[in-house]
């Protein structure tokens, strides 16, 4: 266990070194201006030209310039060149609502993949299972900002629901308790908009192995004593189908990031997709290489948390 | 159905296709796609004469500004008089292009990496496959996003950019398919024969690896076509004039109360269009894959 997490540690050293570079030379090789202002604005001096590309160690070739943003990322003194703020103060001022809006993303997909996933197993080659893969794919198809307009628009301006941002303002609620509720209701909204996706790949999964772990013997046997129907489908088939699920939290980290971007910005909820958003807007390339690696190296802390997880889960599973 | 097997080749394929024909859903998802390229194409062909079906997508007329659906203008007017469904059947054959090349792009690569990883396997494998795996921590719309706006919106970019960070999961196909086909009988009789890599890799393995490959090349579409939307929804799509779906629903969400159908007719082309390539997608993934 312990030489398999080192491994795996060793093996996420390597592709974030990758993931660096890939990301290093996408904003780099680009053409256009990395000034906070216009190429050729005439109010600006040559001086300043001159001092702003050694702040930045524009002036030197790149791989020293990768060499550069990599120190300074590690020593924290990566800094934008936007605001001149700290990078790392930037993400992580925005991970902690990163994290519940994801983390409530994938315990939706999570429960609601499983629910329907279940049921189309359970129901394989029936009109209710053509039903469910039906609905499925809907949520695939369902064009993201599409979807968050629409239910963002008619909520706020048709019922007057307040659900942009992390929390309703100029409102004095009367306890804790119903402020709490109304941070959850503001995460709800855009979390299960993210997490429509998931509900349908993890559906799709889970019914591939459900409907092969149904015909196992020892259902037959769980059957045949007479346990009852939901016993057998959601403590002796799920269990054993359950891998899919584990596994694809890790692949799902990535999707549920690139679809924040977009229902971020719609819902003005202060995430890191719209963070990488506006640095995109700004061509702000110390934080766009940042905010690849913070976001690789959460992925690949999933996978392994997510392997761990599903030898937790699996006693047949050992991690070498 | 013993009638249809006494008609129907018993090829591979022969079987395939019947079994997705027999899938309602398949053949209503085929019909649709057809129309859709009928009408892509059409409006493509028709406006390089110079013609325009119903209305010039581009000619703006402020008199009839934010017009309802109507006998006259189909699917309405958008806040500059322009036709929506001019502008949507315009839309539609940029969307046809950019899931069809970037599929090709994104195809091309992924065969490539994953047969040279597959076949040859060892060190080249472990760099082709960690690259992927790196490539797969990426949240691949934000990364498909900071490239395109940074080379600049153009269709060429959106195509490729599209088809180069969306590889990976045809390239780890590909590869799966060649550890097994690569242990077969008759590759390894090939081997014997003295036949050159280039030709077992081409006559022997890929063509018994079709179905899966053309099974994530029509899944592909769709994610392609998904993501120029979100592009043009961001502003970073193919630039106005040019219609897209994803700028007209762009253009018209500040009109949404006012005027539905600017955001609603774009939004329902794009979901039926994706929905339609993912259903036939999967048809022919449990055709190609069920074994009666």
């Amino acid at each position: 266990m312990t030489s398999f997490i080192l491994r795996r540690l060793a093996l996420s050293v390597v592709l974030l070194f990758i993931i660096s570079i890939i990301s290093f030379f996408i904003v780099t090789l680009t053409p256009g201006s990395p000034y906070p202002w216009g190429e050729l604005n005439p109010k600006i001096s040559a001086e300043v030209k001159a001092n702003f590309r050694k702040k930045f160690h524009l002036d030197r070739p790149l791989p020293e310039q990768y060499a550069f943003i990599m120190k300074d990322l590690f020593k924290g003194d990566l800094r934008s060149i936007k605001d001149d703020r700290p990078v790392m103060g930037k993400i992580m001022e925005r991970l902690p609502a990163t994290l519940a809006l994801n983390f409530t993303a994938i315990l939706i997909s999570l429960s609601f993949g499983t629910l329907l996933g279940v049921y189309a197993a359970r129901n394989a080659g029936r009109w209710q299972d053509i039903v469910c893969s039906f609905v499925a794919f809907l949520f695939i198809a369902l064009p993201g900002f599409w979807i968050s307009y629409l239910i963002a628009i008619i909520l706020v301006k048709g019922f007057g629901v307040p659900i942009l941002g992390t929390h309703s303002y100029g409102i004095a609620f009367p306890n804790h308790l119903a402020a709490y509720l109304d941070t959850i209701w503001h995460l709800l909204v855009p979390a299960t908009i993210l997490a429509l996706g998931g509900i349908a790949s993890q559906s799709r999964y889970l019914r591939a192995t459900m409907i092969g772990t149904i015909r196992e013997d020892y259902i037959r046997t769980a059957r045949a004593k007479g346990l009852p129907e939901e016993t057998v489908l959601y403590k002796h088939a799920l269990r054993n189908s359950v891998r899919p699920l584990v596994t694809g939290i890790g692949l799902l980290l990535p999707a549920l990031i690139s679809g924040s971007v977009i229902i971020e910005s719609i819902f003005a909820y202060p995430g890191m997709g719209r963070l990488g958003y506006e640095a995109v807007l700004e061509r702000d390339y110390p934080t766009l290489v940042a905010l690849n690696f913070v976001v690789a190296a959460l992925v690949l802390l999933g996978n392994l948390l997510s392997d761990i997880l599903y030898a937790a889960v699996d006693p047949r599973v050992r991690l070498e | 159905m013993s009638n249809d097997s006494k008609i129907t080749p018993s090829t591979p394929t022969g079987r395939i296709l019947r079994r997705f024909h027999a899938d309602p859903l398949a053949r209503i998802s085929v019909l649709i796609i057809v129309l859709f390229a009928l009408f892509a194409g059409g409006t493509a062909l028709l406006s390089s004469f110079n013609l325009n079906w119903p209305f010039d997508p581009n000619i703006t007329n402020l008199e009839q500004k934010l017009e309802p659906p109507s006998s006259h203008h189909w699917l309405g007017t958008d806040n500059l008089g322009r036709d929506v469904l001019s502008r949507m059947l315009h839309g539609s054959s940029i969307s046809l292009t950019v899931g069809l090349i970037a599929v090709f792009v994104s195809l091309t690569i992924g065969i490539v990496v994953g047969a040279a990883a597959g076949f040859f396997g060892g060190i080249t494998d472990q760099i082709l496959m960690r690259s992927v795996d790196a490539l797969l921590c990426f949240p691949t719309f934000f990364l498909i996003l900071t490239a395109v706006a940074l080379l600049g919106p153009s269709l060429l970019n959106i195509v490729v950019v599209i088809g180069l960070v969306s590889w990976t999961g045809t390239a780890r196909l590909v590869r799966a398919e060649f550890l097994t086909l690569r242990e077969t009988e008759y590759v390894k009789g090939a081997r014997v024969l003295g036949q050159k890599s280039w030709t077992i890799i081409t006559r022997h393995i890929l063509p018994n690896a079709a179905a899966p490959i053309l099974v994530t090349a029509v899944l592909g579409i769709p994610d392609a076509i998904l993501s120029e939307a979100g592009l043009s929804f961001l502003g970073f799509g193919v630039q106005p004039p040019q219609a897209t779906w994803g700028n007209i629903i762009a253009d018209g969400k500040t009109y949404l109360l006012d005027a539905w159908w600017l955001i609603m007719f774009p939004g329902l082309a794009i979901l039926i269009a994706s929905l339609s390539f993912y259903l036939a997608g999967d048809a022919l993934r449990e055709a190609a894959e069920s074994r009666n």
